[in-house]
């Protein structure tokens, strides 16, 4: 976020403040006229989350009075408990990091030794085999779907049966690299000074070497940004998890959340412990890291 | 521009053993990646291709062709058609609207001030919530008996509405939580956009005596152009193939009045075991989002060149 930046906001856009009579004194007052506008706007934004908060913690009859009662009487934690006894969220649990952290390490491996293959190494069809690879990121998932659930099936039927239909196995074989991931690490890696890489060449260290010796190190903020995409892809996943799995104990945190709702719909703390407890993980990674998240978006589309 | 790769920054002709052994690696090094991609997303793009020429039930190996049958019914479905008609009405509310709601919030959002930080977290984190988190919290704020919003509604006066059960207003409840779902996404966008504008335009132009609105129209506007042209593609994409809120909130309902192009397509595929049929479908899907594509494509290139 550059200074200059910041200037061009204030000079553009505080059309609404100069209307007001006030101010020339109110860039004299010790806080920022803005703060009127952003801090309804922000509540605005997160009131859902607060909502889903508070109504978490109201008795059942709380929760079904009108109008609402806003702020529970007696915050009843014990729902949390009820609603973690009435699902094996457990299970959801370890199942989404058992599967996240699968795909998450098998991407950031196999993603930066093909794309530092792109990148610097010339072979036979390298052109040919990134076009094809570049073109599956065309096809919507829905094209693709039917299909992969026949191979799934087939993995689960004839290689291993962890890898079939209804194991979590089944959740983490299609993704274990994506062409995105291969795309996005090679433009990286090409930004590294080829010369760096030629000294160690030269002084003997082979292509391994050289990639997890130097490349990678100094590729930590585009893994990092990798990972975080990886990671919020993986673990809000939703359509496919549904396509394989129907036993509960294989179930990832998305789809045991909708198993729950379907079996608990009017239950409503309950349902916003449960979807409380669901998102916690989340919303911590996501705020440790947002610096990752941030250019994860960004880089999604703004490279062209 | 990429740069030059290892073996041509002008060093001499690599040996021929040498060229050998580096098209080794090469393949070594992409091979498992390369692999992996081919199975699980370049295969299934032709099985799809002639799962739909074929009747298919999943389950059961037997699989007849039906040549152009299943694109024939495709035409002729009047619950398709329906689901293109849902489909296009929730992409020209949700589109514009998470646009708007992003523009907006990331202007607001763009200045430096105490506590700029806190704000910016709190519209990005709609992000990281889940579609499905984000579907139960909506079920529960626009709940016809006990909902927050039909509370709101009472106090000015609006009678309590049915929202999600109701078929002439869940398409647009819908609308409302996936917009709330992807303001995150277009904050971070317009934010990057707008810090990329450059100060010396403003500075000149206000020395010439433009006032802010006439420079936020004529210096800003036109720069947001690719974070625009990014956002309609990405986010129209999106839309085609909105499916999981759907399946919580509504199931396709009430009356199929929410029944979308992916909801019918999964339903047919997995429910009712049409595969071929669904595959048809699967594939018109994929010819538009080609088409969106190609077409970002066209004007991206043309904006590069302008700029």
């Amino acid at each position: 976020m550059s200074h200059t930046t910041e200037i061009t906001a204030d000079t553009v856009l505080d059309d609404a403040v100069d209307d007001l009579p006030a101010a020339s004194r109110a860039r004299r007052l010790p806080f920022s006229l803005w703060h009127l506008v952003l801090i309804p706007l922000t509540f605005v934004l997160i009131a859902p989350l607060v909502w889903m908060l508070l109504t978490s913690l109201q008795t059942h009859a709380e929760a079904t009075h009108f109008p609402p009662v806003l702020v529970p009487e007696h915050p009843r934690f014990q729902n949390y408990a009820d609603a973690w006894a009435a699902a094996p969220f457990g299970h959801f649990l370890l199942n989404s990091l058992i599967v996240t952290l699968v795909v998450l390490v098998s991407n950031l491996v196999v993603c930066s030794l093909a794309g530092y293959a792109f990148a610097r190494v010339q072979f036979l069809g390298r052109g040919a085999l990134f076009l094809t690879l570049m073109a599956t990121l065309m096809v919507p998932f829905q094209v693709t779907m039917i299909p992969v659930f026949l191979i799934v099936k087939w993995f689960g039927d004839n290689v291993w049966d962890a890898l079939g239909i209804d194991h979590i196995g089944a959740l983490m074989l299609p993704n274990l690299a994506t062409a995105f991931g291969i795309f996005f690490l090679r433009q990286f890696f090409q930004t590294i000074p080829v010369e760096l890489e030629e000294a160690a060449r030269v002084d003997g260290t082979s292509r391994l070497g050289v990639l997890f010796k130097i490349v990678l190190p100094l590729s930590l903020p585009a893994m990092s940004t990798l990972a975080a995409l990886t990671v919020l892809t993986s673990w809000n996943d939703f359509m496919w998890p549904l396509i394989v799995v129907t036993s509960t104990d294989q179930m990832t945190i998305p789809l045991g959340l909708s198993y729950f709702q379907g079996a608990h719909n009017t239950q409503w703390p309950l349902l916003m412990a449960a979807n409380v407890m669901s998102l916690v993980p989340m919303l911590v990674v996501f705020l440790v890291a947002q610096k990752y998240f941030v250019q994860s978006v960004a880089s999604t589309g703004l490279k062209g | 521009m990429p740069t030059e790769s290892l073996a041509s920054t002008g060093t001499p002709r690599p040996s021929l053993f040498q060229r050998w052994s580096d098209g080794l690696t090469g393949w070594a090094l992409v091979g498992p990646g390369a692999l992996l991609i081919l199975i699980f997303g370049g295969l299934p793009v032709l099985m799809s291709l002639t799962l739909s020429f074929q009747k298919s039930d999943l389950l059961t190996a037997d699989a007849p062709w039906v040549g152009f049958e299943n694109y024939r019914k495709l035409a002729t479905d009047p619950l398709f058609v329906e689901a293109i008609k849902h489909t296009l009405v929730y992409t020209a509310l949700f589109v514009p609207g998470t646009m708007l709601v992003g523009l907006l919030v990331a202007v607001a959002m763009n200045r430096s001030l105490r506590f700029i930080s806190v704000y910016r977290s709190a519209a990005y984190l709609t992000m990281a919530v889940s579609t499905i988190s984000q579907g139960i919290i909506f079920m529960w704020l626009t709940d016809q008996n006990y909902g927050l919003v039909n509370a709101a509604l009472n106090t000015v006066g609006i009678e309590s509405q049915p929202f999600l059960s109701s078929p002439s207003q869940a398409l647009y409840v819908i609308v409302a939580m996936t917009i709330w779902g992807w303001t995150g996404f277009a904050v971070i966008i317009y934010l990057a956009a707008l810090q990329a504008v450059p100060v010396e335009l403003h500075e000149a132009a206000a020395v010439d005596g433009a006032s802010r609105l006439t420079r936020f129209r004529t210096i800003t506007v036109p720069l947001l152009g690719p974070a625009n042209l990014f956002l309609l593609v990405w986010l129209s994409i999106n839309a085609l193939q909105l499916f999981d809120e759907v399946y919580l909130t509504t199931r396709g309902g009430p009356l199929r009045a929410t029944s979308v192009i992916v909801y019918y397509l999964w339903d047919q595929a997995f429910v009712q075991f049409n595969a071929g049929y669904a595959a048809a479908m699967a594939y018109a899907l994929f010819v538009v989002v080609v088409i969106i594509t190609a077409l970002q494509f066209r004007i991206t290139r043309k904006y590069v060149h302008n700029a």
